[in-house]
Protein backbone atom coordinates (compact mmCIF):
# COMPACT_ATOMS: atom_id res chain seq x y z
CA UNK A 1 0.00 0.00 0.00
CA UNK A 2 0.99 3.34 -0.47
CA UNK A 3 0.06 6.85 -0.42
CA UNK A 4 -2.57 8.08 -2.99
CA UNK A 5 -3.38 11.46 -1.65
CA UNK A 6 -2.29 13.19 1.16
CA UNK A 7 -4.13 16.09 2.53
CA UNK A 8 -2.48 17.85 5.40
CA UNK A 9 -4.08 21.22 7.20
CA UNK A 10 -6.31 21.88 4.76
CA UNK A 11 -8.22 25.20 5.18
CA UNK A 12 -10.99 26.68 2.74
CA UNK A 13 -12.73 30.37 3.67
CA UNK A 14 -15.54 33.01 1.87
CA UNK A 15 -15.25 36.05 1.63
CA UNK A 16 -18.75 37.53 2.84
CA UNK A 17 -20.10 40.83 2.87
CA UNK A 18 -22.44 40.71 5.75
CA UNK A 19 -25.16 43.24 6.51
CA UNK A 20 -24.00 44.35 2.54
CA UNK A 21 -21.31 46.12 4.07
CA UNK A 22 -19.23 44.60 6.29
CA UNK A 23 -16.80 41.97 5.36
CA UNK A 24 -16.27 38.82 6.76
CA UNK A 25 -13.96 35.94 6.23
CA UNK A 26 -16.42 32.46 6.35
CA UNK A 27 -13.84 29.61 7.22
CA UNK A 28 -15.81 26.59 5.93
CA UNK A 29 -12.67 23.96 6.48
CA UNK A 30 -10.11 24.29 9.07
CA UNK A 31 -6.91 22.46 9.01
CA UNK A 32 -8.15 19.30 7.81
CA UNK A 33 -5.42 16.30 7.57
CA UNK A 34 -6.07 13.20 6.37
CA UNK A 35 -5.02 10.17 3.38
CA UNK A 36 -5.62 7.73 1.24
CA UNK A 37 -3.94 4.95 0.15
CA UNK A 38 -4.37 2.93 -2.91
CA UNK A 39 -6.85 -0.35 -2.31
CA UNK A 40 -8.55 1.74 0.31
CA UNK A 41 -11.74 3.29 0.96
CA UNK A 42 -11.80 6.41 3.31
CA UNK A 43 -15.57 7.34 3.92
CA UNK A 44 -16.10 10.89 4.94
CA UNK A 45 -19.49 11.62 7.52
CA UNK A 46 -20.14 14.55 8.79
CA UNK A 47 -23.21 16.96 9.70
CA UNK A 48 -24.56 18.49 6.75
CA UNK A 49 -22.60 22.09 5.80
CA UNK A 50 -19.66 21.01 7.29
CA UNK A 51 -17.56 21.15 4.63
CA UNK A 52 -17.72 17.66 2.85
CA UNK A 53 -18.39 18.57 -0.39
CA UNK A 54 -15.99 21.63 -0.17
CA UNK A 55 -13.36 19.12 0.58
CA UNK A 56 -13.86 17.21 -2.75
CA UNK A 57 -14.22 20.48 -4.84
CA UNK A 58 -10.26 21.20 -3.89
CA UNK A 59 -9.19 18.14 -4.34
CA UNK A 60 -10.37 18.48 -7.85
CA UNK A 61 -9.74 22.47 -8.55
CA UNK A 62 -13.15 23.20 -8.74
CA UNK A 63 -14.06 25.43 -6.13
CA UNK A 64 -15.33 28.87 -6.93
CA UNK A 65 -13.07 31.67 -7.53
CA UNK A 66 -13.98 33.51 -4.51
CA UNK A 67 -12.43 30.64 -2.42
CA UNK A 68 -9.33 31.00 -0.05
CA UNK A 69 -7.12 27.95 0.33
CA UNK A 70 -4.35 26.96 2.20
CA UNK A 71 -2.88 23.83 3.53
CA UNK A 72 -1.31 21.14 1.09
CA UNK A 73 -2.89 18.08 -1.06
CA UNK A 74 0.13 15.92 -3.00
CA UNK A 75 -1.15 13.42 -5.23
CA UNK A 76 1.38 10.09 -5.08
CA UNK A 77 4.01 12.76 -3.18
CA UNK A 78 3.56 15.72 -5.42
CA UNK A 79 2.16 18.98 -4.71
CA UNK A 80 -1.20 19.28 -6.42
CA UNK A 81 -0.74 22.81 -8.20
CA UNK A 82 -3.87 23.78 -10.08
CA UNK A 83 -2.35 23.09 -13.34
CA UNK A 84 -1.67 19.01 -11.97
CA UNK A 85 -5.37 18.98 -10.41
CA UNK A 86 -6.67 20.28 -14.09
CA UNK A 87 -4.64 17.54 -15.57
CA UNK A 88 -5.92 14.80 -13.47
CA UNK A 89 -9.31 15.63 -13.16
CA UNK A 90 -11.61 13.26 -15.05
CA UNK A 91 -8.76 11.11 -15.94
CA UNK A 92 -6.93 9.73 -13.37
CA UNK A 93 -8.72 11.32 -10.70
CA UNK A 94 -12.75 10.55 -11.20
CA UNK A 95 -15.85 12.75 -9.89
CA UNK A 96 -19.41 11.65 -8.56
CA UNK A 97 -20.93 14.97 -7.82
CA UNK A 98 -23.15 15.38 -5.21
CA UNK A 99 -25.65 17.50 -7.54
CA UNK A 100 -28.04 16.27 -10.26
CA UNK A 101 -27.83 19.83 -11.70
CA UNK A 102 -23.84 18.38 -12.81
CA UNK A 103 -25.77 16.67 -14.99
CA UNK A 104 -26.03 19.21 -18.77
CA UNK A 105 -29.43 19.68 -19.10
CA UNK A 106 -29.01 20.17 -22.96
CA UNK A 107 -26.95 16.75 -23.55
CA UNK A 108 -27.91 13.60 -23.86
CA UNK A 109 -27.03 10.90 -21.63
CA UNK A 110 -24.69 9.06 -23.52
CA UNK A 111 -22.93 11.92 -25.46
CA UNK A 112 -22.34 13.15 -21.77
CA UNK A 113 -21.03 10.25 -20.32
CA UNK A 114 -18.65 9.26 -22.86
CA UNK A 115 -17.37 12.98 -23.18
CA UNK A 116 -15.72 14.69 -26.03
CA UNK A 117 -13.37 12.36 -28.09
CA UNK A 118 -10.72 13.55 -30.58
CA UNK A 119 -10.13 9.64 -31.93
CA UNK A 120 -12.82 7.91 -33.78
CA UNK A 121 -11.13 4.10 -32.46
CA UNK A 122 -11.25 5.06 -29.30
CA UNK A 123 -14.50 6.74 -29.22
CA UNK A 124 -15.96 3.20 -30.44
CA UNK A 125 -13.91 1.79 -27.22
CA UNK A 126 -15.48 4.14 -25.08
CA UNK A 127 -19.10 3.60 -26.45
CA UNK A 128 -18.72 0.04 -25.70
CA UNK A 129 -17.37 0.50 -22.40
CA UNK A 130 -20.19 2.45 -21.70
CA UNK A 131 -22.92 0.63 -22.79
CA UNK A 132 -21.28 -2.26 -20.53
CA UNK A 133 -21.46 0.04 -17.40
CA UNK A 134 -24.76 1.59 -18.34
CA UNK A 135 -25.84 -2.24 -18.57
CA UNK A 136 -24.84 -3.13 -15.00
CA UNK A 137 -26.55 -0.61 -13.64
CA UNK A 138 -29.70 -1.48 -15.75
CA UNK A 139 -29.72 1.63 -17.87
CA UNK A 140 -30.91 0.65 -20.95
CA UNK A 141 -29.97 2.09 -24.36
CA UNK A 142 -33.67 4.01 -24.15
CA UNK A 143 -31.66 5.18 -21.40
CA UNK A 144 -28.80 6.98 -24.18
CA UNK A 145 -30.64 9.14 -25.94
CA UNK A 146 -32.70 10.81 -22.95
CA UNK A 147 -32.47 14.43 -21.43
CA UNK A 148 -31.27 15.00 -18.17
CA UNK A 149 -34.73 16.15 -17.10
CA UNK A 150 -35.96 13.02 -18.42
CA UNK A 151 -34.72 10.62 -16.21
CA UNK A 152 -35.40 9.51 -12.50
CA UNK A 153 -33.58 10.84 -8.79
CA UNK A 154 -31.86 7.28 -9.10
CA UNK A 155 -31.19 6.93 -12.56
CA UNK A 156 -29.53 10.17 -12.90
CA UNK A 157 -27.45 9.38 -9.90
CA UNK A 158 -26.55 5.94 -11.59
CA UNK A 159 -25.49 8.29 -14.74
CA UNK A 160 -23.34 10.03 -12.74
CA UNK A 161 -21.72 7.21 -11.41
CA UNK A 162 -21.43 4.73 -14.26
CA UNK A 163 -19.70 8.08 -16.00
CA UNK A 164 -16.87 8.17 -13.39
CA UNK A 165 -15.94 4.89 -14.16
CA UNK A 166 -15.32 5.32 -17.94
CA UNK A 167 -11.73 6.83 -17.81
CA UNK A 168 -10.06 4.18 -15.72
CA UNK A 169 -9.71 6.27 -12.57
CA UNK A 170 -6.46 5.92 -9.85
CA UNK A 171 -8.85 7.83 -7.30
CA UNK A 172 -12.25 8.63 -6.73
CA UNK A 173 -14.33 11.40 -5.22
CA UNK A 174 -17.68 10.18 -4.82
CA UNK A 175 -19.70 12.49 -3.25
CA UNK A 176 -23.25 11.37 -1.90
CA UNK A 177 -23.47 8.57 -4.42
CA UNK A 178 -26.38 6.21 -2.93
CA UNK A 179 -29.39 8.38 -1.73
CA UNK A 180 -32.38 8.20 -3.98
CA UNK A 181 -31.18 4.63 -5.00
CA UNK A 182 -33.55 1.49 -4.37
CA UNK A 183 -31.85 -1.27 -2.01
CA UNK A 184 -31.15 -3.04 -5.34
CA UNK A 185 -28.97 -0.41 -6.84
CA UNK A 186 -27.43 -0.02 -3.49
CA UNK A 187 -26.48 -2.91 -3.29
CA UNK A 188 -24.74 -3.03 -7.09
CA UNK A 189 -23.35 0.15 -5.86
CA UNK A 190 -21.61 -1.10 -2.77
CA UNK A 191 -20.37 -4.39 -4.93
CA UNK A 192 -19.18 -2.13 -7.53
CA UNK A 193 -16.65 0.05 -4.92
CA UNK A 194 -15.63 -2.55 -2.96
CA UNK A 195 -14.55 -4.17 -6.57
CA UNK A 196 -12.81 -0.95 -7.50
CA UNK A 197 -11.33 -1.15 -4.32
CA UNK A 198 -9.74 -4.43 -4.77
CA UNK A 199 -8.40 -3.71 -7.80
CA UNK A 200 -6.40 -0.96 -6.18
CA UNK A 201 -8.46 2.56 -6.44
CA UNK A 202 -8.07 4.57 -3.66
CA UNK A 203 -11.61 6.23 -2.52
CA UNK A 204 -12.56 9.28 -0.81
CA UNK A 205 -16.34 7.90 0.32
CA UNK A 206 -18.63 11.34 1.25
CA UNK A 207 -21.66 9.89 2.10
CA UNK A 208 -24.52 10.56 4.96
CA UNK A 209 -25.29 6.75 4.36
CA UNK A 210 -23.87 5.02 7.48
CA UNK A 211 -24.46 1.43 6.14
CA UNK A 212 -22.80 1.93 2.80
CA UNK A 213 -20.00 3.26 4.34
CA UNK A 214 -19.74 0.57 6.82
CA UNK A 215 -20.14 -2.08 3.75
CA UNK A 216 -17.54 -0.53 1.76
CA UNK A 217 -14.62 1.49 3.89
CA UNK A 218 -11.53 0.68 5.71
CA UNK A 219 -11.56 4.45 8.15
CA UNK A 220 -14.34 6.60 8.96
CA UNK A 221 -13.50 10.32 8.87
CA UNK A 222 -16.04 12.63 10.52
CA UNK A 223 -16.16 16.22 10.18
CA UNK A 224 -18.27 19.03 11.93
CA UNK A 225 -18.17 22.68 11.15
CA UNK A 226 -15.12 22.03 9.17
CA UNK A 227 -13.25 20.04 11.14
CA UNK A 228 -12.33 16.67 11.51
CA UNK A 229 -12.97 15.64 15.02
CA UNK A 230 -12.23 11.67 14.50
CA UNK A 231 -10.64 9.08 12.32
CA UNK A 232 -11.45 5.50 13.16
CA UNK A 233 -11.29 1.87 11.70
CA UNK A 234 -14.94 1.34 9.91
CA UNK A 235 -15.49 -1.78 12.61
CA UNK A 236 -15.84 0.39 15.59
CA UNK A 237 -19.07 1.43 13.84
CA UNK A 238 -20.92 -1.86 15.17
CA UNK A 239 -22.67 -2.87 18.63
CA UNK A 240 -23.94 0.03 20.45
CA UNK A 241 -21.17 2.49 19.01
CA UNK A 242 -19.25 1.82 22.66
CA UNK A 243 -15.83 2.03 20.24
CA UNK A 244 -16.33 5.34 19.34
CA UNK A 245 -14.87 7.90 21.16
CA UNK A 246 -16.30 11.26 20.17
CA UNK A 247 -19.59 12.03 21.35
CA UNK A 248 -20.97 13.70 18.30
CA UNK A 249 -19.64 10.38 16.33
CA UNK A 250 -21.23 8.13 18.79
CA UNK A 251 -24.41 10.12 18.17
CA UNK A 252 -24.37 9.61 14.22
CA UNK A 253 -24.48 6.09 14.72
CA UNK A 254 -27.30 6.12 17.61
CA UNK A 255 -29.44 8.29 15.24
CA UNK A 256 -29.51 5.71 12.60
CA UNK A 257 -32.93 4.11 12.40
CA UNK A 258 -31.70 0.68 12.70
CA UNK A 259 -29.84 1.65 16.18
CA UNK A 260 -31.80 3.71 18.19
CA UNK A 261 -33.06 6.62 16.05
CA UNK A 262 -32.21 8.72 18.97
CA UNK A 263 -32.69 12.38 19.33
CA UNK A 264 -29.59 14.39 20.00
CA UNK A 265 -30.38 18.22 20.63
CA UNK A 266 -28.83 21.41 18.96
CA UNK A 267 -27.62 22.58 15.34
CA UNK A 268 -24.11 22.98 13.79
CA UNK A 269 -23.14 26.84 14.90
CA UNK A 270 -22.90 29.09 12.14
CA UNK A 271 -19.53 29.48 10.49
CA UNK A 272 -20.33 33.10 10.89
CA UNK A 273 -19.51 32.74 14.61
CA UNK A 274 -17.34 29.80 15.00
CA UNK A 275 -17.26 28.98 18.80
CA UNK A 276 -14.25 29.57 20.71
CA UNK A 277 -12.70 26.27 21.53
CA UNK A 278 -14.59 22.69 20.55
CA UNK A 279 -16.79 23.59 17.82
CA UNK A 280 -18.83 20.64 19.75
CA UNK A 281 -19.21 22.33 22.70
CA UNK A 282 -22.07 24.16 22.44
CA UNK A 283 -24.40 20.68 21.96
CA UNK A 284 -22.14 18.63 23.86
CA UNK A 285 -22.88 16.79 27.11
CA UNK A 286 -19.51 15.87 28.20
CA UNK A 287 -17.77 19.16 27.99
CA UNK A 288 -15.18 20.32 30.74
CA UNK A 289 -13.69 23.56 31.60
CA UNK A 290 -11.15 23.62 28.62
CA UNK A 291 -13.42 22.81 25.89
CA UNK A 292 -15.10 26.29 26.29
CA UNK A 293 -11.14 27.87 26.11
CA UNK A 294 -9.15 25.62 23.74
CA UNK A 295 -8.88 24.01 20.45
CA UNK A 296 -8.56 20.38 20.87
CA UNK A 297 -5.78 19.56 19.08
CA UNK A 298 -5.95 16.00 17.01
CA UNK A 299 -4.41 13.17 18.88
CA UNK A 300 -4.28 9.72 18.98
CA UNK A 301 -6.44 7.50 21.31
CA UNK A 302 -5.92 3.55 21.27
CA UNK A 303 -5.57 3.66 17.27
CA UNK A 304 -7.95 7.09 17.07
CA UNK A 305 -7.51 10.03 16.40
CA UNK A 306 -9.72 12.11 17.90
CA UNK A 307 -10.17 15.96 18.39
CA UNK A 308 -11.73 16.00 22.01
CA UNK A 309 -10.34 16.34 25.65
CA UNK A 310 -12.59 14.79 27.23
CA UNK A 311 -13.24 11.43 24.59
CA UNK A 312 -16.02 8.68 25.75
CA UNK A 313 -14.85 5.06 27.14
CA UNK A 314 -16.09 1.94 26.04
CA UNK A 315 -18.55 2.14 29.07
CA UNK A 316 -20.01 5.48 28.65
CA UNK B 1 -60.07 15.27 7.05
CA UNK B 2 -58.68 12.70 4.24
CA UNK B 3 -56.92 13.03 0.91
CA UNK B 4 -57.64 10.47 -1.81
CA UNK B 5 -55.99 9.62 -4.79
CA UNK B 6 -58.87 7.62 -6.85
CA UNK B 7 -57.91 6.06 -9.86
CA UNK B 8 -54.99 7.98 -11.04
CA UNK B 9 -52.73 6.66 -14.48
CA UNK B 10 -50.62 8.92 -16.26
CA UNK B 11 -48.24 8.81 -18.89
CA UNK B 12 -44.92 10.82 -20.12
CA UNK B 13 -45.62 9.58 -23.29
CA UNK B 14 -48.39 7.71 -24.97
CA UNK B 15 -48.59 3.91 -24.60
CA UNK B 16 -45.99 4.06 -22.31
CA UNK B 17 -48.21 4.35 -19.07
CA UNK B 18 -46.11 5.11 -15.87
CA UNK B 19 -49.33 5.29 -13.39
CA UNK B 20 -52.36 3.04 -13.67
CA UNK B 21 -55.03 3.07 -11.41
CA UNK B 22 -53.73 3.83 -8.39
CA UNK B 23 -55.51 4.88 -5.38
CA UNK B 24 -54.21 6.19 -2.06
CA UNK B 25 -55.43 7.68 0.86
CA UNK B 26 -53.77 10.13 3.41
CA UNK B 27 -55.44 10.99 6.91
CA UNK B 28 -54.81 13.88 7.87
CA UNK B 29 -53.22 12.46 11.49
CA UNK B 30 -51.05 9.76 10.03
CA UNK B 31 -48.17 9.39 8.57
CA UNK B 32 -47.91 6.91 4.82
CA UNK B 33 -45.09 5.56 3.79
CA UNK B 34 -44.38 5.00 0.46
CA UNK B 35 -41.50 2.28 -0.81
CA UNK B 36 -40.99 1.33 -4.74
CA UNK B 37 -38.22 0.72 -6.90
CA UNK B 38 -36.16 3.85 -8.23
CA UNK B 39 -37.93 4.57 -11.78
CA UNK B 40 -40.84 2.84 -10.92
CA UNK B 41 -43.49 6.47 -10.80
CA UNK B 42 -43.40 7.45 -6.84
CA UNK B 43 -41.83 11.45 -7.89
CA UNK B 44 -44.78 11.23 -10.55
CA UNK B 45 -47.44 10.07 -8.26
CA UNK B 46 -46.22 12.93 -5.97
CA UNK B 47 -45.85 15.45 -8.71
CA UNK B 48 -49.75 14.26 -10.14
CA UNK B 49 -51.08 15.05 -6.05
CA UNK B 50 -49.42 17.73 -5.33
CA UNK B 51 -50.52 19.89 -9.18
CA UNK B 52 -47.66 19.33 -10.72
CA UNK B 53 -48.61 17.46 -13.32
CA UNK B 54 -51.91 18.05 -14.73
CA UNK B 55 -52.67 15.49 -17.50
CA UNK B 56 -54.22 12.75 -15.43
CA UNK B 57 -56.99 10.46 -15.42
CA UNK B 58 -58.95 9.92 -11.75
CA UNK B 59 -59.37 12.68 -9.35
CA UNK B 60 -57.04 13.90 -6.32
CA UNK B 61 -60.15 14.98 -3.66
CA UNK B 62 -59.95 16.38 -0.35
CA UNK B 63 -62.99 15.29 2.61
CA UNK B 64 -64.05 14.32 -1.01
CA UNK B 65 -63.61 17.23 -2.99
CA UNK B 66 -61.70 18.21 -6.08
CA UNK B 67 -58.65 20.19 -5.49
CA UNK B 68 -58.94 23.46 -6.92
CA UNK B 69 -55.95 23.16 -9.17
CA UNK B 70 -55.88 27.32 -9.62
CA UNK B 71 -55.12 28.20 -6.04
CA UNK B 72 -52.76 27.68 -3.58
CA UNK B 73 -52.58 23.61 -3.49
CA UNK B 74 -53.57 22.30 -0.14
CA UNK B 75 -50.98 18.94 -0.80
CA UNK B 76 -47.50 20.85 -0.52
CA UNK B 77 -43.96 18.69 -2.56
CA UNK B 78 -40.85 18.76 -0.68
CA UNK B 79 -38.51 17.55 -3.53
CA UNK B 80 -35.93 14.61 -3.22
CA UNK B 81 -33.30 17.80 -4.69
CA UNK B 82 -33.81 20.35 -3.04
CA UNK B 83 -31.90 22.74 -5.37
CA UNK B 84 -33.96 22.02 -8.63
CA UNK B 85 -36.66 23.37 -6.85
CA UNK B 86 -35.29 26.95 -6.19
CA UNK B 87 -34.67 30.13 -8.48
CA UNK B 88 -30.88 30.51 -8.71
CA UNK B 89 -31.41 34.30 -8.94
CA UNK B 90 -33.15 34.66 -6.12
CA UNK B 91 -31.59 34.92 -3.02
CA UNK B 92 -32.90 32.80 0.14
CA UNK B 93 -34.98 35.14 1.68
CA UNK B 94 -36.72 36.08 -1.10
CA UNK B 95 -37.04 32.17 -1.85
CA UNK B 96 -38.54 31.78 1.42
CA UNK B 97 -40.72 34.85 1.64
CA UNK B 98 -42.49 33.69 -1.76
CA UNK B 99 -44.56 31.10 0.26
CA UNK B 100 -44.78 32.65 4.00
CA UNK B 101 -43.10 34.44 6.75
CA UNK B 102 -42.45 31.32 9.55
CA UNK B 103 -41.71 32.70 12.50
CA UNK B 104 -38.50 33.18 14.42
CA UNK B 105 -39.65 30.09 16.66
CA UNK B 106 -39.96 27.48 13.70
CA UNK B 107 -37.44 28.80 12.31
CA UNK B 108 -35.00 28.03 15.05
CA UNK B 109 -36.34 24.58 15.69
CA UNK B 110 -35.66 23.50 11.93
CA UNK B 111 -32.15 25.08 12.55
CA UNK B 112 -32.71 27.60 9.64
CA UNK B 113 -29.61 30.48 10.21
CA UNK B 114 -29.99 34.14 9.95
CA UNK B 115 -26.89 34.17 7.81
CA UNK B 116 -28.12 32.20 5.10
CA UNK B 117 -30.88 34.43 4.03
CA UNK B 118 -28.96 36.83 1.77
CA UNK B 119 -27.09 34.42 0.20
CA UNK B 120 -27.90 32.35 -3.44
CA UNK B 121 -29.15 28.92 -3.16
CA UNK B 122 -25.40 27.57 -5.05
CA UNK B 123 -24.10 28.98 -1.34
CA UNK B 124 -25.27 26.28 0.54
CA UNK B 125 -24.94 22.77 1.09
CA UNK B 126 -27.38 19.88 0.08
CA UNK B 127 -28.68 19.50 3.80
CA UNK B 128 -29.09 23.85 4.12
CA UNK B 129 -31.23 23.87 1.05
CA UNK B 130 -33.62 21.25 2.08
CA UNK B 131 -34.06 22.84 5.46
CA UNK B 132 -35.42 25.89 3.64
CA UNK B 133 -37.68 23.56 1.07
CA UNK B 134 -39.61 22.26 4.27
CA UNK B 135 -40.43 25.20 5.94
CA UNK B 136 -41.10 26.69 2.71
CA UNK B 137 -43.80 23.91 2.57
CA UNK B 138 -45.40 24.47 6.13
CA UNK B 139 -47.30 26.91 5.03
CA UNK B 140 -50.62 27.94 6.86
CA UNK B 141 -52.22 27.13 3.67
CA UNK B 142 -50.76 23.70 3.50
CA UNK B 143 -53.10 20.87 4.36
CA UNK B 144 -50.85 17.43 3.49
CA UNK B 145 -46.76 17.20 2.93
CA UNK B 146 -45.92 14.71 0.23
CA UNK B 147 -42.22 14.39 1.43
CA UNK B 148 -40.34 12.61 -1.82
CA UNK B 149 -37.07 11.65 0.43
CA UNK B 150 -36.68 14.59 2.18
CA UNK B 151 -33.77 13.20 4.35
CA UNK B 152 -31.14 11.58 2.46
CA UNK B 153 -29.13 14.07 1.73
CA UNK B 154 -28.69 14.69 5.52
CA UNK B 155 -26.84 13.39 8.24
CA UNK B 156 -28.45 11.17 10.46
CA UNK B 157 -28.85 13.36 13.28
CA UNK B 158 -30.45 15.68 11.62
CA UNK B 159 -32.63 13.28 9.61
CA UNK B 160 -33.99 12.52 13.66
CA UNK B 161 -33.87 16.05 13.79
CA UNK B 162 -36.03 17.25 10.97
CA UNK B 163 -38.41 14.20 10.94
CA UNK B 164 -39.29 14.76 14.65
CA UNK B 165 -39.95 18.65 14.35
CA UNK B 166 -42.13 17.72 11.38
CA UNK B 167 -44.10 15.20 12.26
CA UNK B 168 -44.54 16.99 15.70
CA UNK B 169 -45.48 19.67 14.28
CA UNK B 170 -48.06 18.19 11.34
CA UNK B 171 -49.70 16.41 14.24
CA UNK B 172 -50.22 19.62 16.27
CA UNK B 173 -51.22 21.15 12.96
CA UNK B 174 -53.41 18.66 11.49
CA UNK B 175 -51.25 17.88 8.31
CA UNK B 176 -51.26 14.95 6.91
CA UNK B 177 -47.97 12.82 5.90
CA UNK B 178 -46.97 10.81 2.54
CA UNK B 179 -43.32 9.92 3.29
CA UNK B 180 -41.48 8.27 0.18
CA UNK B 181 -37.98 6.87 1.17
CA UNK B 182 -35.74 3.98 -0.04
CA UNK B 183 -34.91 3.20 3.32
CA UNK B 184 -37.23 0.61 5.09
CA UNK B 185 -35.85 0.98 8.68
CA UNK B 186 -36.75 4.75 8.29
CA UNK B 187 -39.83 4.35 7.78
CA UNK B 188 -40.68 1.88 10.18
CA UNK B 189 -40.05 4.17 12.49
CA UNK B 190 -41.77 7.05 11.60
CA UNK B 191 -44.19 6.16 9.41
CA UNK B 192 -47.68 4.32 10.60
CA UNK B 193 -48.13 2.74 7.92
CA UNK B 194 -46.62 1.65 5.24
CA UNK B 195 -47.51 0.94 1.45
CA UNK B 196 -45.51 -0.46 -1.57
CA UNK B 197 -45.73 1.19 -4.65
CA UNK B 198 -45.76 -2.01 -6.64
CA UNK B 199 -49.01 -2.88 -4.63
CA UNK B 200 -50.68 -0.23 -5.58
CA UNK B 201 -49.64 0.40 -9.63
CA UNK B 202 -51.60 -1.78 -11.68
CA UNK B 203 -49.92 -1.61 -14.73
N1 LIG C 1 -19.81 29.56 -2.42
C1 LIG C 1 -19.98 29.60 -1.09
N2 LIG C 1 -19.97 30.76 -0.41
C2 LIG C 1 -20.14 30.80 0.93
N3 LIG C 1 -20.35 29.71 1.70
C3 LIG C 1 -20.38 28.51 1.09
C4 LIG C 1 -20.21 28.38 -0.33
N4 LIG C 1 -20.31 27.07 -0.67
C5 LIG C 1 -20.54 26.42 0.50
N5 LIG C 1 -20.58 27.27 1.56
C6 LIG C 1 -20.81 26.92 2.97
O1 LIG C 1 -19.78 26.06 3.40
C7 LIG C 1 -20.28 25.08 4.29
C8 LIG C 1 -19.88 23.68 3.82
O2 LIG C 1 -20.55 23.38 2.59
P1 LIG C 1 -20.49 21.96 1.90
O3 LIG C 1 -21.30 22.04 0.65
O4 LIG C 1 -19.09 21.51 1.78
O5 LIG C 1 -21.25 21.07 2.98
P2 LIG C 1 -21.44 19.48 3.03
O6 LIG C 1 -20.66 18.99 4.20
O7 LIG C 1 -21.15 18.89 1.71
O8 LIG C 1 -22.98 19.39 3.41
P3 LIG C 1 -24.15 18.39 2.88
O9 LIG C 1 -23.95 17.15 3.65
O10 LIG C 1 -25.39 19.10 3.33
O11 LIG C 1 -24.00 18.26 1.41
C9 LIG C 1 -21.80 25.28 4.36
O12 LIG C 1 -22.14 25.93 5.56
C10 LIG C 1 -22.10 26.15 3.17
O13 LIG C 1 -23.19 27.00 3.45
N1 LIG D 1 -40.31 14.60 -17.64
C1 LIG D 1 -40.27 13.31 -17.96
N2 LIG D 1 -40.42 12.92 -19.26
C2 LIG D 1 -40.39 11.61 -19.59
N3 LIG D 1 -40.22 10.60 -18.72
C3 LIG D 1 -40.06 10.91 -17.42
C4 LIG D 1 -40.08 12.27 -16.97
N4 LIG D 1 -39.89 12.28 -15.61
C5 LIG D 1 -39.78 10.97 -15.24
N5 LIG D 1 -39.87 10.15 -16.32
C6 LIG D 1 -39.83 8.68 -16.31
O1 LIG D 1 -40.88 8.20 -15.48
C7 LIG D 1 -40.45 7.05 -14.74
C8 LIG D 1 -40.77 7.25 -13.26
O2 LIG D 1 -39.98 8.28 -12.74
P1 LIG D 1 -40.10 8.78 -11.24
O3 LIG D 1 -41.53 9.05 -10.93
O4 LIG D 1 -39.15 9.91 -11.05
O5 LIG D 1 -39.62 7.48 -10.45
P2 LIG D 1 -39.25 7.25 -8.89
O6 LIG D 1 -39.57 8.50 -8.16
O7 LIG D 1 -40.11 6.10 -8.46
O8 LIG D 1 -37.81 6.90 -8.85
C9 LIG D 1 -38.97 6.85 -15.07
O9 LIG D 1 -38.89 5.80 -16.00
C10 LIG D 1 -38.53 8.15 -15.71
O10 LIG D 1 -37.57 7.94 -16.72
S1 LIG E 1 -13.63 18.55 23.49
FE1 LIG E 1 -15.11 18.80 25.10
S2 LIG E 1 -16.88 19.78 24.11
FE2 LIG E 1 -15.56 18.95 22.52
S3 LIG E 1 -16.44 16.97 22.09
FE3 LIG E 1 -14.81 16.66 23.57
S4 LIG E 1 -15.83 16.76 25.55
FE4 LIG E 1 -17.25 17.59 24.06
MG1 LIG F 1 -22.41 18.17 0.20
MG1 LIG G 1 -38.06 9.73 -7.14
Amino acid sequence: MSKLLEIEKLSISFSQYFKGLEQRELKVLSDLTMDVDDHEILAVLGSSGSGKSLLAHAILGILPSNAKVSGSIRYKGKEMDDELKEELRGNKISFIPQSVNNLNPLMKVKEQAIGYIKDEKDKEKIIKKQREIFNQYNLSEEVDEMYPFQLSGGMARKVLISTALLNDPEIIIADEPTPGLDEEAVKETINNLVELKEKGIGMILITHDINTAIETSDRIAILYLGYVIEITDTKNFSGEGEKLLHPYTRSLYRALPETYFELTEGHQPSYQNIPKGCPYHENCSRQIRECHYELPELREVNGTIIRCFNPLGEGD
Amino acid sequence: MYLNANNISFSYRKNKPILKNISISIPDNKVIGLMGDSGSGKSTLCKVISGYLNNYTGTITIDNELIDKTGYCPAQLIFQHPEKTMNPKWKMHKVLSESWNPPQELKDTFGLKEGWMNRWPSELSGGELQRFSILRALNPNTKFIIADEISTMLDTVTQVQIWDSLIDYCKKNKIGILAVSHDKELLEVIADNIVLFNDINKL
